[in-house]
């Protein structure tokens, strides 16, 4: 009898070419993507070396990080000569990319689903953290260096150490008005921003098996801010009907075996979750919308310096209700919430409603399909008429504010995206993460606001 | 790579320092892997004219120069910019010291050969109290696996293949490509229908 084995390790073993020296193997890489910023030094050094790309056909690259969104022009010449320069390798080493103006272009996860690129039991690399969103299909997906790129470019592979494996169960069912982010942001807080360093992390249970293909993108997405160097979720019906390319394995069935053994289990009442909103510099930093900006815990004095800086920075007291915090910004727009539904729930909050005065509010879709779908949906009317701005080119845009939009010192952002860290979105923004129906509902009240007060949740 | 590291230490103890506060994304706008020094935490280092922050460790007269940091839990979480390394390589860091690193900043420094030294929180601890009286060197030995500083030496937790990697300086690239039949090999084996395509 075979041992039980977990779907992380399932993954591995079936794309381990050999075993290497001192505990490591050579991991094979079903789709290798590429942006525009983490692969010109890979590309530089393969011409150092005189290497060809090992399979070419195998790759695909997008520009998504330092393009404008208001139109094709680019920012600067700075980011004008890193989409050239991305350009310029693919033609030269035979590789896709889908640049401005491609139909296909877009954020490079939002790209890959779209387009049929994942399957079940793939294993998928791209220099950039955020790859953890392709466990949502029960595919391995990662994040690496611009090193790493460049050897996966010359061989198809990459030396690799097995993690090990976690289990976070999410059981029952959750409550009004909270989705798929608000259940990563509470995983997040539970596990701690680096508390899933070294792990894969499988996700488990009802809560997590009611969300749909977005909802389990959301999630695995965001994986990487508790430190997880993967994060799966078994394949089941709506994964299933959720891939649209031909690389199914049918001899596989992609999840772990009862029994399987994990090193750390970690369980989460889905029931008592409630909307989120982070109110510090890590992403573990967040609160129900309802609750005060939290006091250091006084039992933990390093705790307790990271909390007060985290204040700090974010021009904060301690005590403070959440909802009394005016914002100047909204975004709507990255890989963790850009698809249609996020745009969807983000527009039934909007519809008939306004965006408050002195809040400039813009949403930019994650990628050119995802904007033409909502555009046929009418959503870009409704966006248009509560006052946000529709962007008309896809891409990172205000996630990570490498293009023109940034915001400015001081100023603080309601955001529907992963990352709050200090300067993410501007030297001295200060960034609130949340769902994009929150965002949406912020941008209306002009301060945090708690989606709950919106609607009849049923429909988020 | 000698087995030993020995430098100046500077304590920079926050929590959570990600690659984003290590290597703001106005420097990452380039092709090449030069000129990064100066994008080294430059939020914290600089004022928005440029000007040195005099209160940043590295600016006082204690750590200037220093060449080892000794840092807070999970440091370089987030983004898996290498420019991070890439960057801290060229300001002359060799070595830093601390409890949890996150994992592509991990393997993209020791893909660079800056060594990362992973000690109890306690062990962590007792380097900054010692640091914090005066000025210090303190020396990371790989083959003993060891942080040593005064008479004291604390154990260093790291896999056999990043300490290999890291003494032998190691090519990853051609090594592998040594293996090139056993990758064919592997793919001949691998049904055709599995073979990602990517369209043009
Ligand atoms: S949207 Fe944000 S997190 Fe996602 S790839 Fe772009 S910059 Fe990274």
């Amino acid at each position: 009898m075979t041992m039980p084995r977990t779907l992380y390790d399932k993954l591995v073993d079936s794309h381990k070419v050999c075993d290497l020296p001192d505990g490591e193997m050579l991991l094979y890489v079903d789709l290798h993507v590429m942006n525009e910023y983490t692969s010109p030094q890979a590309f530089s050094g393969l011409d150092e070396k005189g290497l060809p790309v090992w399979k070419p056909e195998s790759h695909l690259a997008v520009v998504d990080h330092v393009n404008a969104t208001r139109g094709r022009a680019a920012p600067d010449a700075a980011s004008q000569l890193l989409i050239d320069n991305l350009g310029k390798n693919c033609a030269q080493h035979g590789i896709a990319l889908y640049g401005l103006g491609d139909p296909r272009q877009g954020i490079e996860h939002v790209v890959v689903p779209e387009q049929g690129l994942v399957a079940p039991g793939m294993v998928i690399v791209c220099g950039d953290s955020h790859t953890t969103t392709y466990g949502a299909f029960g595919a391995l997906g990662f994040g690496i260096g611009t090193s790493e790129v460049e050897h996966v470019l010359a061989t198809q592979t990459l030396r690799y150490r097995r993690m090990k494996n976690m289990r976070v169960t999410v059981s029952g069912d959750l409550a009004p008005g909270v989705v798929a982010k608000d259940i990563i942001m509470k995983v997040v807080q539970v596990v701690g921003a680096g508390g899933a360093n070294g792990f894969a992390v499988e996700f488990a249970g009802e809560a997590i098996r009611s969300q749909s293909i977005t909802g389990r993108m959301t999630i695995c997405n965001m994986a990487v801010e508790l430190g997880a160097r993967a994060a799966l979720i078994a394949q089941d019906d709506v994964s299933h009907a959720a891939v649209k390319g031909p690389y199914v394995n049918p001899a596989e069935d992609w999840h772990s075996d009862p029994g399987a053994p994990f090193d750390r289990n970690v369980e989460i009442n889905g029931a008592e979750i409630a909307p989120l909103v982070s109110w510090g510099t890590s992403p573990d930093q967040s609160v129900p919308v309802d609750a005060l900006v939290p006091e250091p815990d006084a039992t933990l004095p390093k705790a307790q310096e990271s909390h007060g800086r985290a204040l700090d920075y974010m021009g904060l007291i301690a005590g403070t209700p959440m909802t009394d915090i005016a914002i100047d910004r909204a975004f709507i727009g990255s890989c963790t919430n850009s698809r249609i539904e996020d745009l969807r729930q983000a527009a039934a909050i909007l519809k008939d409603r306004k965006v408050a005065d002195g809040v400039t509010a813009i949403v930019v879709p994650g990628s050119t399909m995802t904007r033409l779908a909502a555009e046929a949906e009418g959503l870009d009317v409704v966006f248009r008429d509560a006052g946000f701005d529709w962007r008309p080119e896809a891409g990172c845009s205000m996630c990570l504010a490498m293009n023109d939009d940034v915001a400015m010192d001081g100023e603080r952002v309601a955001s529907s995206t992963n990352r709050n860290f200090e300067g993410r979105q501007g030297r001295g923004a200060r960034t609130h993460l949340m769902s994009p129906a929150m965002v949406a509902a912020a941008a209306v009240k002009g301060r945090i606001a708690d989606v709950r007060a919106f609607v009849e949740h049923k429909d988020l | 790579m000698p087995t030993h590291v020995t430098g100046r230490a500077a304590p920079f103890p926050l929590s959570n320092i990600d690659t984003d506060v290590i290597m703001p994304k106005r420097f990452l706008r380039t092709i090449t892997r030069e000129g990064l020094a100066d994008g080294v935490l430059a939020d914290l280092r600089f004022d928005t004219e440029g000007n040195e922050n005099p209160d940043f460790v590295l600016h006082r007269p204690a750590f200037r120069g220093a060449e080892i940091l000794v840092v807070g839990d999970n440091f370089g979480c987030g983004s898996s910019r290498e420019h991070a390394v890439w960057g801290l390589k060229q300001l002359g860091i060799k070595a830093i010291i601390g409890t949890s690193f996150a994992g592509i900043f991990y393997d993209n420094a020791r893909k660079n050969l800056l060594v990362l030294a992973s000690i109890s929180p306690s062990a962590r601890d007792a380097v900054l109290q010692a640091i914090a009286e005066q000025p210090l060197d303190v020396a990371i030995d790989l083959d003993q696996k060891q942080v040593r500083w005064d008479d004291q030496s604390v154990p260093i937790t790291i896999d056999q293949a990043t300490q290999r990697a890291l003494v032998e300086e190691r090519e990853d690239v051609s090594d592998t490509l040594s293996l090139n039949a056993q990758i064919r090999e592997f793919e001949a084996k691998r049904p055709n229908k599995l073979v990602v395509r990517v369209p043009k």
